[in-house]
């Protein structure tokens, strides 16, 4: 198991899976699961035209990501975001598909964009993986701050001086730079699990941020050796180790959040207003935790 | 004239079985998405759109293992898969976003194991490309009363609840205090998007499907916003795009001399997007023609 060839890929997967957690944090705190998830998804079309024109895979990434990001920031200033979105990927996957239909070798190669081949690492893959990954980690940190406040508090953000289309624009530009590093790597579908699911559990077992950083990256980390591992004894793909272990993480945070909110509720609502750390416009962690459960709750929670 | 007839339509177009069967379901099935695209469109749910065709797409791949019709696969997990999205869905978008994208992972990564299955254990080579990117010419008209019978059941759900779901569009609180059930009434329409995707998914492909449920109906809102205009409007869209996106593909294959023509789903796509930007175009010319027309009409007054 960490014979010559599987050292690459444990060490690529580590870079992933770091970039993933920090970027992620940002992603869930953002609420933009959609563009996190519709920008690799888009991207692979990038990798399947630069196949067929026989350019290096992640120069086609980086230009399609790229442009996809700009086409979701000029649309999304028109139109609903969603909306914006879902329209930008429907066109990258549009080229995507008819790339493929130009290339020759393709079921395969389709498979392993999507899906990554991530037992098949070279030596020449990692210091590109390595390097990306080290340029949005340290973008991350440059925005840390206004990235933060214009995430959490956007009008708080603007009155500060931090435009909020601007940081939009600057983020969606880092989750670009993280596909494209991982996605020859681990594929599309990969990339976005590990950004959505650890920072979810991370994100409700904490709400101080550095700390929910810090845990979102070693649950990823744990997460992605894990599935490596599993992968490598039973031969099947590691897209579905790594894409149900998010779900089971989400799905223990919320077990702790629900667990946590009753026992709150329970000792006579001790942790009302101002217990949140953060988290105001973030939904679930957000001031007044137990007072969801009360007169705040919205008309359609009270339905039922 | 018989010439240009000739140029457009390429030798063969109106004999061809696989151009009748495409063009009746493309356009049964582009007219369903235009009405229920409306209301995903409306109620910010294109994300759970998306994630249902993924997920589709699963089923798609696990139906080749048992050896049964894809359409009987998408089916089934999307309309699973919305009931899974709708139960642990939180009711704010950003709660909504996260937990569509977790149920979207999920699925994805068993849509891996079974695609890897099905390269594996049968011989079907071919199946990632039949499922992801949409079998429009190969569709087999023995589909056709299957492919009816979901249309029927999508557009039934939203005729029955029409005024409910506009009310709790428009507004969720309007919704609850005119005494509309929000919560059965968002499960349902999610289950009508959930079988509209599983339609898009059988001409368009399971990845591309949101192109027809989102693109058409999001084109129509910026034409109009009478609910009743833009459903046609987003059928219409819908139906000339899937139509002239067959015409092109099957005349594609007289334009290069490879022999190969070019994917249904990359015309239809194109033809969508560009009938956005139309739209979108028009609709704003439109909003500062009135706004001219208001501030003349105001002028004289003032």
């Amino acid at each position: 198991m960490f014979s010559g060839f599987m050292i690459n890929t444990w060490a690529a997967a580590t870079i992933v899976a770091v970039v993933a957690g920090v970027v992620g944090f940002f992603v869930v705190l953002r609420g933009s699961a959609f563009v996190a998830d519709a920008l690799p998804t888009g991207a692979f079309a990038g990798a399947a035209g630069a196949s067929l024109i026989g350019v290096n895979t992640l120069l086609g990434l980086g230009a399609f990501s790229l442009l996809g990001a700009l086409g979701i920031g000029l649309l999304g200033r028109r139109a609903r975001h969603d909306v914006a979105v879902a329209l930008a990927l429907v066109v990258m996957l549009g080229l995507g598909a008819l790339f493929l239909s130009f290339t020759v070798e393709y079921a395969p190669e389709i498979y392993s964009l999507l899906f990554g081949e991530v037992l098949g690492v070279s030596v020449n893959e990692i210091a590109p993986v390595a390097a990306l990954g080290a340029v949005c980690i340290v973008a991350i940190g440059v925005m840390y701050r206004p990235l933060m406040l214009s995430s959490v508090m956007p009008e708080l953000g603007e009155a500060r001086g931090v435009r909020a289309y601007r940081m939009e624009m600057c983020f969606l530009v880092v989750i670009a730079l993280a596909t494209s590093m991982a996605l020859p790597v681990v594929g599309a579908l990969l990339i976005f699990s590990l950004m959505i699911g650890p920072p979810a559990a991370a994100r409700s077992v904490t709400d101080r941020p550095l700390l929910a950083i810090g845990l979102s990256v070693v649950i990823a980390l744990v997460t992605v050796w894990t599935a490596i591992a599993v992968s490598y004894h039973t031969n099947w793909p590691i897209g579905f180790f790594v894409g149900t272990f998010a779900a089971v993480c989400y799905a223990a945070g919320r077990g702790w959040t629900a667990l946590r909110r009753t026992r709150a509720v329970g000792s006579a609502g001790s942790g009302g207003p101002g217990t949140g750390g953060f988290g105001t416009g973030a939904g679930r962690l957000g001031p007044g935790r137990s007072g969801e459960v009360g007169p705040s709750a919205e008309p359609g929670q009270v339905l039922t | 004239m018989d010439h240009l007839l000739h140029a457009i339509f390429e030798p063969g177009f109106f004999g061809s079985a696989p151009v009748h069967v495409a063009l009746l379901v493309g356009g049964v099935v582009a007219v369903v998405c235009g009405i229920v695209g409306t209301f995903t469109v409306m109620r910010g749910q294109s994300y759970a759109a998306h994630g249902l065709g993924d997920i589709s797409a699963t089923g798609g791949s696990g139906s080749f293992l048992i050896g049964i019709s894809p359409l009987w696969g998408f089916a089934g997990f999307s309309v699973m898969a919305a009931g899974i999205m709708d139960m642990i869905g939180v009711r704010r978008p950003r709660g909504r976003d996260l937990a569509t994208g977790i149920v979207r992972g999920a699925g994805l990564g068993l849509a891996a194991l079974f695609l890897y299955w099905d390269t594996t254990r049968t011989s079907t080579t071919g199946a990632p490309v039949t499922i992801l990117f949409g079998p429009m010419f190969t569709l087999d008209s023995s589909i056709i009363p299957a492919i009816v019978a979901f249309s029927v059941a999508a557009v039934g759900i939203v005729a029955v609840l029409y005024r409910p779901l506009l009310l709790s569009s428009a507004s969720t609180e309007l919704g609850v205090v005119r005494g509309v059930h929000v919560r059965i009434t968002g499960a349902l329409c999610l289950a009508a998007i959930g079988l509209a995707v599983t339609l898009s998914a059988m001409t368009i492909g399971a990845i591309l499907s949101t192109a027809l449920i989102v693109g058409p109906a999001a084109a129509a809102l910026r034409l109009t916003s009478r609910p009743g205009l833009v459903m046609m409007w987003s059928a219409l869209i819908g139906l000339g795009a899937t139509w002239l996106g067959v015409l092109l593909a099957y005349d594609s294959y007289y334009w290069s001399s490879s022999g190969r023509a070019w994917p249904v789903s990359f015309f239809v796509v194109t033809l969508v997007m560009i009938s956005y930007l139309l739209a979108q175009w028009l609709g704003g010319r439109t909003a500062a023609r009135s706004r001219n027309r208001e501030r003349a009409a105001c002028s004289p007054a003032s």
